[in-house]
């Protein structure tokens, strides 16, 4: 579905991505792992298009995403959601969820509306309420929905349990569980490693910029070199 | 009843200001940058609008129409061709690009207008209105300029809060690069927002002029700074802020230039600026910006 092949990052004078190579296949949920700046973040950002890749090659599900807009991949069913949540503050939690379906048809909106709000109760709950007031946890539904808000077929999400609270990773975690079992394909980035390899089919472990490690998620959970570095010994 | 008609002046002065800072306070919003060439971009909508009657003729209403269709171009011509290179340049760089392009627009006006005022009542002039047995008069073109102000901010409000392209408008302002990944296609938002701002840039030339007939190349700066101010008075990116800033404004300058003293009225409203900047930064609408790392 995604094969990325030797991508190499700058970000001016610093490479932040050395030729790193993965594939997603259809139906999987693969897990990104490694510590801060091993370049987790700017993979999913070059394949979102925020960021471009100097060399080698991103094809999606047949397309060429080397030189393709951010605004045109999101079209194509590549949906980021971003690290931080990115949520727009200001907006109400309906807003965003319309900026989501930016590039859906207005009749598929209304259907994506009730889908995200039958995953989120919470969100419709607080529909009119202005996105920047939500607890931490309620953004990160917020984010996920207005991604699942563009029909994704393969949903890159980044750090979703950063900060927040034991009961809230888990209960991301069960919904992102859930999307996968209703048929959408995940590309995971985490630092926290024994959640995502957990629930992960395979995994790539990361470090300063390379790939230094892959496998199914338990031969990874298995690994002394994984857990010494990612999952305390 | 002098009160009310200096009332009924500042309110019409503080439209033009309004609407022109509306420009200013939209383009800062989504690209971030002071578009200090704005403020002569009305002075172009007034030539073209002076130009249309006065020497092809047509009916008032068709040179402002004109005027606005020419003003939204130039503003996305200057867009795509000195701000859009910029977009990842260091603000100051785009700074000193505007100063550059308002200089451009004005001696470009110099060598196609000449340097001899043009006199804007000889093409359209509107009547005075007396009421109450003649206590009390207030001249069209005041009444007119506050409606105008009036529908275009209700249209504004309604475009941005309720049209896919305006909320699209607010993501950008608020997270470029949150906006991409919805599928928005910034560039063409930031197009737009400088089509926009010029248009009513437009707008506001032919009423500024309406109100103070002479043309020349220079007509546009000082009210450009004017309307600079109003927006940063009302809280810089904020659409009600620079309605309420350049309505303030105006009402100050007349009323100083009405009961202190005719020279000391621009000292006044730079003056009000500064005490209300010391005692809320961000303006009177402006939301505190917190940096987060």
């Amino acid at each position: 579905m995604l094969s990325v092949y030797n991508i190499n990052v700058w970000y001016g004078a610093i490479q932040a991505i050395k030729g790193v190579s993965f594939e997603v296949n259809d139906g999987e949920i693969v897990a990104l792992i490694g510590a801060n700046g091993a370049g987790k973040s700017t993979t999913l950002k070059t394949l979102s298009g925020l960021l471009r890749s100097r060399t080698g090659s991103i094809t999606f599900m047949d397309q060429d995403l080397m030189h393709m807009p951010a605004e045109k991949i999101v079209e194509h069913g590549l949906v980021h959601v971003p690290e931080g949540r990115r949520i727009f503050q200001q907006m109400t939690v309906e807003e965003n969820l319309d900026m989501g379906a930016y590039t859906q048809a207005k009749d598929t909106i209304a259907d994506n509306l009730e889908r995200v709000y039958a995953q989120f109760p919470r969100l419709k709950e607080r529909r009119r309420q202005i996105a920047g007031t939500l607890s931490g946890g309620e953004q990160q539904m917020l984010a996920m929905g207005r991604g699942l808000m563009a029909n994704p077929k393969l949903l890159m999400l980044d750090e979703p349990s950063m900060g927040l609270a034991p009961i809230l990773v888990e209960q991301i975690f069960e919904i992102i569980e859930a999307l996968h079992k209703a048929g959408t394909t995940i590309l995971l980035v985490e630092q926290n490693a024994q959640m995502a390899l957990s629930i992960a089919t395979r995994g790539y472990v990361l470090e300063t910029g390379r790939v230094t490690l892959t496998g199914t998620g338990q031969e990874l959970l298995r690994n002394d070199d994984v857990r010494k570095a990612y999952l305390g010994g | 009843m002098e009160v009310l008609t200096n009332l009924i002046n500042g309110m019409s002065l503080g439209s033009v200001y309004a609407i022109i800072a509306l420009g200013y306070t939209m383009v800062y919003g989504i690209a971030k940058m002071l578009n200090f060439a704005h403020g002569d971009v009305i002075m172009v909508g007034a030539y073209i609008c002076f130009c249309s009657v006065s020497y092809l003729g047509l009916p008032a209403f068709a040179g402002v129409a004109l005027s606005v269709v020419g003003c939204t171009l130039l503003g996305i011509i200057v867009e795509r061709l000195a701000y859009k290179p910029l977009r990842n340049a260091p603000s100051l760089n785009v700074l000193i690009t505007a100063i550059g392009v308002s200089y451009f627009l004005q001696n470009a006006a110099l060598i196609i207008m000449g340097s001899d005022p043009k006199s804007f009542s000889s093409i359209i002039s509107l009547p005075a209105l007396s009421l109450f047995d003649g206590k009390l008069t207030i001249s069209a073109t005041a009444v007119l300029t506050i409606f105008a102000c009036v529908v275009i901010m209700v249209a504004l409000t309604m475009f941005t809060g309720k049209t896919k392209m305006g909320k699209a408008m607010r993501a950008c302002s608020e997270d470029r690069d949150a906006a991409q990944l919805m599928g928005i296609n910034v560039n063409s938002t930031i197009s737009m927002v400088f089509a926009i701002g010029s248009g009513l840039a437009a707008i506001a030339g032919v009423l500024m002029c309406l109100a103070y007939p002479t043309l020349m190349p220079t007509t546009g700066s000082m009210p450009g700074i004017k309307a600079f101010t109003a927006a940063v008075l009302g809280g810089i990116g904020s659409i009600p802020g620079a309605a309420l800033g350049g309505v303030l404004l105006g009402i100050i300058e007349i009323f100083a230039r009405a009961y202190i003293s005719t020279q000391l009225a621009d000292a006044v409203v730079f003056g009000v600026l500064i005490v209300i900047l010391l005692i809320r930064p961000a303006g009177l609408l402006g939301k505190p910006v917190n940096e987060k790392v």
